[in-house]
């Protein structure tokens, strides 16, 4: 029954799991080039972020072929729903790792002053978030839905370590600023990355339960 | 509660068509029935204006009661029936002027005085928004009016009479979309006056114009809700399969 239409649904899932896996490696390149001043890394991080947007494009003509000729209703609709949604916190993660290696561009050749231990930890955190919240759609699995939001309090502290770290860098020399700014701008667009992750996540919960999160259950549609 | 029902059973002869149908539906809204063909939706509908008293071997157990009034017990059929009104699939307008067809309803209850039927003509055509398009031609045969047109001149002979329901078995489904369309507002646009009954094998139409749903499956309601419930998160599985067009 509707086999067309379920092949179709299940090109919709391949398609997430290979803009997920896309965005992950880009998250992993825009940590190699910050981390490890490698320019190739952050060019290469920069370049992904065409065939992220092109990705989104894809999925989302997609889900609106979708919408259009098969008309979907209950967890079909959630489905189509929730994965255009996704999908613009997808490519805004994969702005954002664009966005660090234009950072860590702009610091090759420059020493760092700092220790970035905290950074590679977010980087890490959040890669695995969004991987997660990807498997998570396409398994119908919430409990790693709920892993996935709860993991942001992680990404979260951090965040929070970080800024302290700049505001004594900051603190101990004035002169430290220009890099501490720096240094700040990657942890947010990290903890940003964490944030979009989370969306995705809720998203994710919504396409099983129909219910957003932190709905309660009593409030269930039509009860 | 403009309908109440409570444990319907009917049977044609030894085939049980409805089992244990309990739901109250309500007045000046849209009630949409869904299931598929032979799940007992439209005999439901019949058994609310006793359209099946008229198939020999049928029996029906449990009550269905109008504004509290039990259908089945003493009341008088015809005023039942026009208290609650019927459109079927196929337009189905009588070989006679748009006029009349009209007026052949208040007629039969006796009203006779030109004028009053002038009015009720005008008025039924004008709530069935077909009155612009008819107005000119009201002594010519309603045959001669395109199908959308003719059930929508059905509808308006369905109100002439002054109906508290109507019921309306798969109405669009001969018709074009366009044609589809306007009966899909004008049933939103009646709901203000009428309570609607509607059985349709549409879903897009269902959760366009309804505000409950009840899905039927052999004989049995197995989901009654609102529609929007219905269609975003149906709480049993074999309603879901059905309504995604997996069912089987």
């Amino acid at each position: 029954m509707r086999s067309k239409f379920d092949e179709q649904l299940s090109q919709l899932n391949d398609m997430l799991v290979e803009m997920g896996a896309m965005i992950e490696k880009s998250i992993k390149r825009a940590t190699e080039a910050i981390v490890n001043h490698n320019k190739k890394m952050a060019k290469k991080a920069i370049s992904h972020d065409k065939d992220i947007d092109q990705m989104e494009k894809e999925i989302e003509a997609l889900c609106l072929r979708l919408l259009l000729k098969q008309q979907p209703v209950a967890r079909d609709l959630r489905l189509i729903s929730a994965a255009l949604k996704m999908i613009t916190d997808m490519e805004r993660i994969g702005d954002q790792a664009a966005d660090i290696s234009e950072i860590a561009k702009f610091l090759i050749g420059k020493e760092y002053i700092i220790n970035l231990e905290n950074i590679p930890k977010m980087a890490e955190l959040t890669a695995k978030m969004v991987t997660e919240s990807i498997d998570a759609f396409v398994k119908r699995d919430l409990e790693l839905a709920q892993k996935v939001i709860d993991d942001d309090d992680a990404v979260d502290e951090l965040f929070d370590k970080v800024k302290e770290d700049v505001i004594k860098l900051i603190h101990d020399n004035p002169d430290n600023g220009e890099q501490a700014i720096d240094y700040m701008m990657v942890a947010k667009y990290f903890e940003r990355i964490g944030d979009h992750a989370t969306n995705i996540a809720e998203w994710v919960v919504f396409s099983i339960t129909g219910r957003h999160v932190g709905e309660e259950i009593s409030a269930d549609i039509g009860s | 509660m403009k309908f109440v029902l409570s444990e319907v059973n009917l049977w044609y002869n030894d085939f049980q068509a409805l089992q244990n149908v309990s739901m109250d539906i309500k007045a000046n809204e849209v009630t949409a029935f869904i299931g598929p063909s032979g799940c007992g939706k439209s005999t439901l509908i019949k058994s609310l204006n006793r359209m099946n008293d008229l198939i020999e071997g049928c029996k029906i157990t449990g009550f269905i009661q109008l504004d509290g009034e039990d259908v089945y017990g003493s009341m008088d059929v015809n005023l039942l029936r026009k208290r609650v009104g019927m459109v079927f699939q196929k337009p189905n307008p009588f070989p006679m002027s748009v006029y009349d067809n009209i007026a052949f309803g208040p007629r039969t209850h006796g009203i006779k005085n030109k004028r009053e039927l002038d009015e009720i003509v005008e008025k039924s055509l004008h709530d069935a928004a077909i009155w612009d398009e008819v107005k000119d031609r009201l002594k010519k045969s309603a045959l001669g009016l395109s199908g959308g047109q003719q059930q929508r001149l059905c509808i308006a002979r369905a109100l002439s009479v002054s109906p508290d329901v109507l019921l309306m078995d798969e109405p669009t489904s001969a018709l074009d979309p366009i044609s589809t369309g306007k009966i899909e507002d004008l049933v939103m646009e009646l709901k203000k006056n009428y309570t609607v009954i509607i059985v349709t094998h549409n879903m897009q139409q269902a959760t366009r114009i309804s505000d409950k749903t009840a899905f039927f499956l052999l004989g049995e309601v197995i989901e009654f809700g609102d529609t929007d419930q219905i269609f975003s998160m149906p709480r049993d599985k074999r309603c879901e399969d059905y309504i995604t067009g997996r069912f089987g």
